[in-house]
């Protein structure tokens, strides 16, 4: 078990330091000078630039800059924005709960809606329920999310006035940041109407958010359910004389839900993705929307920062899900 | 009073307007204690039958039947939850892929305890020791540690003596074999036979054997069916068959066996294949590929008479009989 | 004693393998109406200079905002309304159909030979190239797609062609990896080692042998790469780093849109529906084909 958990983080090394040099090539190879993109100013006259280029070790070779940017890195120094002058960790670590909030709520939508629905769908093959699944799920596969997102507010906040149209939560509230999840903030602060402001806040977002992983759960569910059904062992099964209900809940589910756990987890890349958009919809003070900001700011070494996180985030993610997949499935486990 | 009673079983697929009858009006018997097989080519609808017996076909699968009583009860008027209560108790299959016919999720000694504590209503130390029982039973050696184990941690023979012991666990009256020892080794084929041969004869059991493996078969088997296409084309005890077989398919399936051929250039075998869903004949099924057929033969499907389903059976000599 | 053996011409009738095709694909009604739309949208991208009653980008500055022809306000010229800045949005929907369809096609082109290519090298040589190969998509994919995407829009500025190679870069490493994988699958079965001990050399090994019977999965990928790059160039579009004003694409048009959502709910909602409408046609369709083409391959097998 534990020789499986290495061998997995062994594959992912390479990988993570490919994303470093990713990163680390990233700023320059922006067209224009280095120096300028790095220092956020055209014109620099000789004296600056040349100080400038020494302070950013830029006049040395470039293997000594990459050993230079990767043990800033494993110090946690992720740079300077340009924009603020602040460390981008600092800022990155304030914003960062913001978006790991609604992720998290994004994904137990769609999981607790997709995953029955799917399952249901599969079970009943064919019935009116599964039709109607599938064309949910294939509706939310193929619409553009920030789309969705404008028209919720449309309707939602806008026509009906049931939700409000951006933000975190009221303006009046002040919440001190304990954990950084407002959710939980807000209910500890004790404040009337503060939990509840967070959390309505929260809906539309996180139902935004949240629909492309749903519609891809439940489709992932139900294939996954059919193909299940179809086994030799649910054959024996039914052979041996169990009752339907135990034959799926015994017998079918546990094979099922194998895929769908890889699925789930493949699904932050999704989240990380559809985040940017939502975030720049409503407003929301997370990473996405700083990542965006930056870009049309030049806040290079924003970007870079962002894209270095986010891509360890997935790697992160993705490698929780393989060790998880193979505890679950006895095969791959004791193989090899 | 025999113990299962079948008769003009018919199995469709397909659609209403077309439909494709992989059993077309089947008849079958089997007594307490015997042991039958029955014989036939991929196709021929030996698995299929034995399924709709079991309740396990379904929908677009249609089952019809003029009878089919199962010790003393009418299969047909069952409703589902009576129906399960024979089904792994009374009759038992187990299949020709153990490994793939085990759930790999769920230990063996979870799959075996499962018959017992659903039917027989066992926990915990009787459950136990039925379980272990029932592996020694089956000649899995260090039964106990086996318990614990995942199917694919185990052999193919392994596993289906697994199959075997799930299959037997309640003591069913009956027992449908479906090829149980055509993905083993000849080895251990022979050890699941001996096995199965065993276990029959101890219980009492009525035990359907179902191959395409006529050698197989033979040692064992007090009668035979021969099935083609969806029906039964010849029964007769086991030494009458092989000795003198009347169906003009029994005798090419014989001829077949590598073991009659030698001597010869090239191995027997018959033309031509199986009617499929677009190409049954209107008379005989056989007819296009027998080689004595008849006129007669292409026009009206002969009828089972007296264990044969032909207009011209072969005589003592294996000579057709047509005029 | 023996007689000659007649086998009765019993002559069976199989459909032809187009006609079971279309048979099964078309039992699927969805798809099939999914098909006629995509049809009609590939028609308008084709047409778009003649069937679009207006130029997209003329300014009508007399008739900004205008509703649609059937609310109140609205006028039988402009039949969807006009946007912010006095354009006709039917105008700007059809050409916007075009420019969509380009990207899309053009990046799904551009990303699946070099992965189909790149595929069969890891799968013929997987201990050399291979290894380097996987392990360069394995970064690739590390980052998810919009992502990836800004990423090389940071590199090389916005407009209509980054947009084309930022969406193709974004692919290509799932073609590869799928094309390995159904390349792995098939080098290891018996026509692919008879076609090498009869003397077939590598190139036509991976190409004329392998690569035909990894296409199928390929396909159908490929269609949901398509309406996925048209997700994508909306995307981009919309957050203002791929096609730039006044060029009409879909996202974009939405990302002015914003400001309007009261005051001129047409301008959001227009464009909005009109990628779902071709996106979803476009996977119905996929998976259409998908069904057609699957269980064939199973009754084949």
């Amino acid at each position: 078990m534990f020789s499986f958990i290495l061998r997995k983080l062994a594959t992912v090394i390479p990988t993570f330091i490919g994303i470093t040099l990713v990163a680390f090539a990233l700023i320059r190879m922006i067209p224009g000078d280095p120096i300028e993109v790095m220092v956020g100013e055209r014109k620099l006259d000789p004296v600056m630039h040349a100080a400038a280029m020494q302070r950013l070790g830029l006049d040395q070779p470039l293997h000594i800059q990459y050993f230079r940017y990767v043990k800033d890195l494993a110090q946690g120094d992720l740079g300077i924005s340009l924009v603020t002058r602040e460390p981008v960790t600092k800022e990155f670590l304030t914003l960062f709960p913001a978006t790991v909030e609604l992720a998290i709520c994004a994904l137990l939508f769609a999981v607790l809606v997709g995953l029955p629905a799917g399952m249901i769908a599969g079970l009943k093959r064919g019935s009116v329920f599964d039709h109607g699944v599938m064309g949910v799920s294939m509706t939310g596969f193929s619409m553009p999310i920030f789309w969705w997102g404008l028209i919720l507010i449309m309707y939602f906040s806008v026509t009906l006035g049931w939700t409000p149209v951006s933000g975190r939560i009221d303006i009046e509230f002040d919440i001190a940041q304990r954990t950084g999840f407002l959710l939980i903030d807000s209910w500890l602060s004790g404040e009337e109407g503060a939990f509840k402001s967070a959390a309505m806040h929260l809906i539309l977002p996180t139902i935004v958010l949240g629909t492309i992983p749903l519609a891809v759960i439940a489709r992932m569910t139900r294939s996954s359910m059919l193909e299940v059904l179809r086994e030799d062992y649910i054959r024996t099964a039914r052979a041996k004389g169990l009752a339907p209900t135990r034959v799926v809940v015994v017998h079918a589910l546990r094979n099922a839900l194998i895929p769908v756990i890889t699925v789930i987890g493949l699904q932050v890349g999704s989240l990380l993705g559809g985040a940017v958009l939502t975030e720049t919809i409503y407003s929301w003070p997370g990473i996405g929307k700083w990542l965006v900001d930056s870009i049309s700011r030049r806040d290079y070494p924003v970007v870079q920062a962002g894209i270095l996180v986010s891509a360890t985030i997935f790697i992160v993610v993705n490698l929780f899900v393989d060790i998880l997949y193979g505890v679950v499935n006895p095969r791959i486990r004791s193989a090899k | 009073m025999s113990l299962l009673k079948i008769r003009n079983l018919r199995v469709e697929f397909g659609s209403l307007a077309h439909p494709f009858p992989a059993v077309d009006g089947l008849d079958f018997d089997i007594d307490r204690g015997e042991l039958v097989g029955i014989v036939g080519e991929s196709g021929s609808g030996k698995s299929v039958t034995m399924m709709a017996l079991m309740g396990l076909i379904d929908a677009p699968g249609r089952v019809t039947a003029d009878e089919l009583v199962f010790d003393g009860h009418d299969l047909l008027k069952l409703k589902p939850a009576q129906r399960r209560k024979i089904v792994g108790k009374d009759i038992s299959m187990i299949f020709q892929d153990a490994l793939t016919s085990l759930n790999p999720s769920y230990t063996v000694g979870f799959q075996i305890k499962e018959s017992l504590k659903v039917h027989m209503g066992l926990r915990g130390a009787a459950l136990e020791k039925r379980a272990l029982e029932l592996l020694e039973l089956v000649e899995i050696p260090a039964a106990k540690s086996r318990l614990s184990a995942y199917p694919h941690q185990l052999s193919g023979g392994m596993n289906q003596r697994v199959m075997i012991a799930v299959a037997i666990a309640c003591n069913p009256k009956l027992l449908i074999a479906d090829e149980p020892t055509t993905a083993l080794d000849v080895t251990i084929q022979a050890q699941i036979m001996d096995l199965l041969e065993r276990l029959q004869k101890e219980h009492n059991m009525g035990l359907i054997m179902i191959t395409h493996d006529l050698a197989v078969i033979a040692e064992m088997a007090k009668r035979i069916c021969v099935m083609y296409a969806g029906q039964v084309v010849e029964q007769a005890p086991v030494a009458d068959l092989f000795r003198a077989p009347r169906h003009p398919y029994t005798q090419a399936l014989l001829e077949a066996i590598p073991e009659h051929s030698k001597g010869a250039h090239r191995l027997s075998a018959l033309p031509g294949i199986v009617p499929g869903h677009y190409d049954r004949p209107k008379g005989c099924l056989l007819s296009p590929r027998c080689r004595y057929a008849q006129d007669k033969c292409s026009q009206e499907r002969p009828a089972l008479l007296d264990g044969v389903r032909c207009y011209y059976p072969l005589n003592a000599e294996g000579e057709s009989t047509h005029g | 004693m023996t007689t000659q053996v007649q086998i009765a011409d019993v002559v069976p009738s199989y459909p032809s393998p187009l006609k079971e095709f279309w048979q099964s694909f078309s039992h699927n009604k969805g798809a099939v109406v999914a098909l006629f739309i995509f049809l009609s949208v590939i028609f308008c991208g084709v047409f778009a200079g003649w069937i679009a009653p207006h130029d997209p980008v003329e300014q009508y500055r007399d008739h900004m905002l205008t509703p649609p022809s059937w609310a109140e306000g609205g006028m039988s010229t402009y039949l969807l309304g006009t946007d912010e800045l006095g354009r006709d949005i039917l105008s700007r929907l059809i050409h916007g159909a075009r420019i969509s369809l380009f990207i899309a096609f053009m990046s799904v082109l551009m990303s699946l030979i070099p992965g189909m290519v790149l595929g069969l090298l890891a799968a013929f040589f997987p201990k050399g190239a291979g290894t380097v190969i996987m392990r360069v998509m394995d970064v690739m994919l590390a980052l998810p797609g919009i992502l990836l995407a800004i990423c090389i829009i940071t590199i090389l500025g916005p407009g209509l062609i980054n947009t084309m190679i930022a969406i193709a870069i974004g692919t290509l490493p799932s073609y590869t990896r799928l094309t390995r994988a159904a390349a792995m699958a098939e080098i290891n079965k018996e026509y692919v080692t008879a076609s090498r001990v009869a003397g077939a050399g590598a190139l036509r090994l991976m190409f004329l042998t392998v690569l035909p019977n990894c296409m199928a999965p390929i396909i159908v990928n490929a269609t949901l790469g398509f309406s996925s790059a048209i997700l994508e160039t909306a995307a981009l579009g919309f957050l203002g780093l791929g096609v730039q004003p006044p060029t009409p694409e879909w996202g974009t048009m939405l990302s002015a849109a914003r400001d309007y959502i009261e005051r001129a709910p047409w301008v959001v909602t227009m464009p909005g529906v009109t990628i779902l409408v071709t996106v979803l046609s476009i996977n119905l369709m996929g998976d259409g084909l998908r069904d057609a083409l699957d269980p064939k391959l199973k009754r084949a097998a």
